[in-house]
């Protein structure tokens, strides 16, 4: 592993992405039209808008990165730059670890202008700290990312990566405590979504709703957002071969 | 890196016994050679016949079935070959949303190369002048010749080319071919597939193949001397039916 080969990889994803303006502004400001949507739809719930509205600040780098990331790693291996690079001396974690770079300072862009906009003009109020806010947003984006480099092996066309969207990430959707509070599913529901990465993530925005401080409970979402991002990241790793049939 | 000058292997790849097998298919079928050191080897044949899948074993990225492939006196795919190698796929693996300066310069920051190497690899192939266009809005040629500069950063001292001059004009190619015998020259040993047989009489030494097989191995001069062809691609239609009526 090399710290040069890592940041030149990460510089290399910003430097794409740099050149491709239309997916920054969506990247941008999509959560901030959808966040602007739900201030309106819950105009006579302002309670409601506190906690959808931050459970979905914590969602929505989750699934843009999922997205980005899938799209961009299945591009890798087809357009065989990413065999090229398994023939140079490149370690795996360096390629990984340059995206997740690359990728948590898109993420972080994208987070703190959402929140700037739900905080500052929408009116939304958490409890929890703007900084605790965006470290979490962060966070679930690194994981958004882990488990989109570890789908893109499933995927042969863009159009199966991006089908993987539904089949990976709406599960955790429906589970993951937002539409219903998990406590209120089928046992087997509430059993499985505690398995489920995303549950985390949201979880955690549901913390920082009423908790001012880095609470027990928060931090046991970080944990676990964490060690699900560096499970995906592993496996992710061990589907990068340098040798294919 | 390299502690001391280590003598040159007098066979810069050994293959022996090399069996393939894709998707249920034989695609290599016993494949026995030597690739000297320090020249240039043209592996030729029609399209569909292995060339690539060779390629790919040689380089080590190919799973093979049976027989061994050594590279500079290591098995093909060894962690400590990877800096001494070079690979051009035969579609130009660059990033095709990057300018052509930042595709060298992030070959070059992987292969742990000084950026000026990057100028000097894009003027051997012709594409200095290009630095700042996105490889994307450049023809197929071009292209392919980024992906060769790319490959070259690392001054490797085995060479593999999978079809490089397809689709370029005959001045471009004839730089080209230059290209690779001054690089020959310096020590470096190339292989350069391709499926015109044209290009074989550029070549130091050949691999004809067909349908997995090796049908004939040698220099240009010695394959005309053997089939009494006046050219090569008369040479291998000779070597063919030879090989058929034997059959």
């Amino acid at each position: 592993m090399s710290l040069t080969v890592t940041l030149a990889t990460a510089r290399r994803v910003l430097e794409q992405l740099r050149g491709d303006r239309r997916t920054i502004a969506l990247l941008l400001l999509v959560p901030c039209v959808l966040m602007t949507l739900l201030r309106w739809v819950f105009e006579n719930q302002p309670d409601v808008f506190d906690r959808v509205g931050l459970q979905l600040l914590g969602i929505f780098p989750f699934v843009t990165m999922f997205l980005v990331t899938s799209v961009a790693m299945l591009r890798e291996r087809t357009t065989g730059t990413l065999e090229r690079l398994l023939t140079t001396p490149l370690a795996k974690l360096d390629l990984l670890l340059g995206y997740a770079l690359a990728f948590g300072v898109a993420a972080l862009a994208q987070a703190a202008l959402a929140s700037a906009l739900a905080l500052g003009l929408l009116g939304l109020d958490p409890t929890g700290s703007v900084a605790l806010v965006l470290l979490l947003a962060v966070a679930n984006a690194l994981l958004g990312m882990a488990l989109g480099l570890l789908v893109s092996a499933f995927a042969q066309t863009e159009f199966q990566a991006v089908q993987f969207l539904p089949a990976v990430v709406l599960p955790q959707f429906l589970l993951c405590g937002l539409i219903a509070p998990r406590d209120q599913m089928a046992d087997v529901l509430d059993a499985l979504s505690a398995g489920l990465p995303m549950t985390y993530a949201v979880d955690g925005m549901t913390q920082l709703g009423h908790t001012s401080s880095l609470s027990g409970d928060l931090l046991r979402d970080l944990v676990a957002i964490a060690l699900g991002g560096v499970a995906a990241l592993a496996l992710a790793a061990a589907t990068l071969r340098r040798r294919t049939a | 890196m390299n502690s001391s000058p280590r003598p040159l292997p007098t066979a810069a790849v050994r293959v022996a016994g090399l069996r393939v097998d894709r998707g249920g298919r034989r695609v290599l079928d016993g494949l026995d050679f030597t690739l000297p050191g320090a020249a240039v080897t043209g592996l030729l044949g029609p399209s569909g016949c292995g060339k690539t899948t060779l390629i790919r074993a040689i380089v080590g990225v190919q799973r093979v079935r049976a027989g061994t492939v050594e590279v500079l006196g290591l098995p093909a795919g060894s962690p400590a070959l990877r800096a001494r190698l070079g690979y051009v796929t035969q579609a130009p693996s660059v990033y095709a949303d990057l300018t052509v300066a930042a595709n060298v310069r992030y070959f070059a920051a992987v292969l742990g190369v000084a950026r000026e190497r990057g100028d000097r690899a894009l003027e051997a192939v012709g594409m200095a002048d290009r630095r700042r266009d996105v490889v994307g809005r450049l023809s197929d040629g071009q292209r392919a010749r980024v992906s060769l500069a790319c490959a070259l950063l690392g001054e490797p001292e085995l060479l593999v080319l999978d079809e490089p001059t397809v689709g370029l004009d005959p001045v471009l190619r004839r730089e080209l071919w230059r290209l690779f015998h001054e690089l020959a020259a310096g020590g470096a040993t190339l292989l350069v597939s391709s499926h015109v047989m044209d290009e074989a009489e550029r070549c130091d030494g050949l691999l004809l193949m067909r349908e997995g097989r090796l049908v004939a191995d040698g220099t240009p001069g010695a394959l005309r001397e053997r089939t009494g062809a006046d050219d090569l691609e008369d040479a291998f239609l000779r070597i063919v039916e030879r090989a058929e009526v034997a059959a």
